[in-house]
């Protein structure tokens, strides 16, 4: 009996790693956030716009807010700019912004042309704050629980089919449950 | 001839010795060792087949000046290691430590090894009963 049930475990075995393996949804890029459920890296970077003033993680402290990485040097950043303001225009959640490896005035001139979605942004310009948050391509976005736990990360351009199906559930979670 | 094709063939290698890690390297050869070890193992999360010591992604050459810094102020491997997968994860390394997650990536060769030795020793036993001449079934069927 067991010489012809072996093998066949054996073989389901083997196809169930094939099946994971040549998923067409499988993105090799996408690594598990070892931030989920821990408390989010400490913020504390000049402010974009005037760098005497400081971006921290104190001012989003109690809130539900979310920090997106972003570079006008990063194509997915451009793609997911016009869903920000989106996001921001609602007023769903504050959006605070790591302008991360970045040349200050192509930022500045990136947010006045193309409007501005955040609240704030951090200017990371050596790219030590991205190291910090575990940043390893923008755009990548946070959401930080008003606890300051990352409850979910998104790595790539964001859009509503992304919102709705990751990171509404968390928010609606979040805000459920203290109503 | 032959002299001109082993230039041509130098000139089309020179690009090969560019320095990826043009930070400044450490004063004492023993420290710089170690850093080049270290670097060795970590995983550029940009070029995911790419050590941070091959890579000319920007990202590794902030992990390398990371590190630097990181050995500068006396830590040790365990603690830089550490610092990375806190951020980064198991997969930062590519030695990845024993944890929950990476047991089976540790253990499985063991159980690979196992299962064939198990295989190894039936088949061994079954044939060691079998009368001489008669090494398996299908000569069993024929005779």
């Amino acid at each position: 009996m067991l010489r012809y049930i072996a093998p066949l475990i054996f073989l389901a075995v083997l196809i169930g790693f094939f099946i994971k393996g040549l998923d067409p949804d499988r993105d090799l890029n996408k690594l598990p956030s070892p931030f989920i459920d821990k408390p989010a890296p400490a913020l504390d970077l000049p402010n974009l716009k005037n760098l005497t003033e400081r971006v921290t993680s104190a001012d989003y402290e109690g809130k539900l807010a979310l920090v997106n990485v972003w570079a006008t040097w990063c194509v997915g950043c451009r793609q997911e700019h016009g869903y920000l303001l989106e996001l921001a225009k609602e007023e769903v959640l504050p959006i605070y912004g790591l302008n991360w490896r970045d040349q200050r005035n192509e930022a500045l001139s990136w947010l006045t042309q193309l409007g501005d979605p955040y609240v704030a942004s951090g200017y990371d310009a050596d790219g030590r704050v991205g190291i910090d948050w575990g940043v390893y391509g923008a755009p990548e976005t946070f959401l930080i629980a008003e606890d300051g736990r990352v409850l979910y990360k998104h790595l790539g351009p964001l859009d509503s089919f992304i919102w709705e199906r990751d990171f509404m559930p968390h928010i609606r979670a979040e805000r459920g449950v203290e109503q | 001839m032959k002299r001109l094709i082993l230039a041509l063939f130098l000139c089309s290698m020179a690009g090969l010795s560019l320095a990826i890690d043009t930070g400044q390297a450490f004063e004492d050869p023993e420290m710089q060792a170690r850093y080049e070890k270290i670097i060795s193992e970590v995983r550029c999360l940009k070029c995911q087949n790419q050590t941070i010591k091959d890579s000319n992604a920007f990202l590794a050459g902030d992990l390398r000046r990371e590190i630097r810094r990181l050995m500068t102020d006396g830590k040790t491997d365990a603690e830089i290691f550490d610092f990375l997968v806190e951020r980064y994860g198991d997969f930062a390394l590519y030695r990845p430590r024993m944890s929950g997650v990476t047991l089976l990536l540790w253990i499985a060769p063991g159980i690979f090894l196992l299962a064939g030795a198990f295989v190894a020793v039936r088949v061994v036993r079954k044939r060691m009963s079998m009368p001489i001449g008669l090494d398996d079934e299908t000569d069993q069927a024929v005779s």
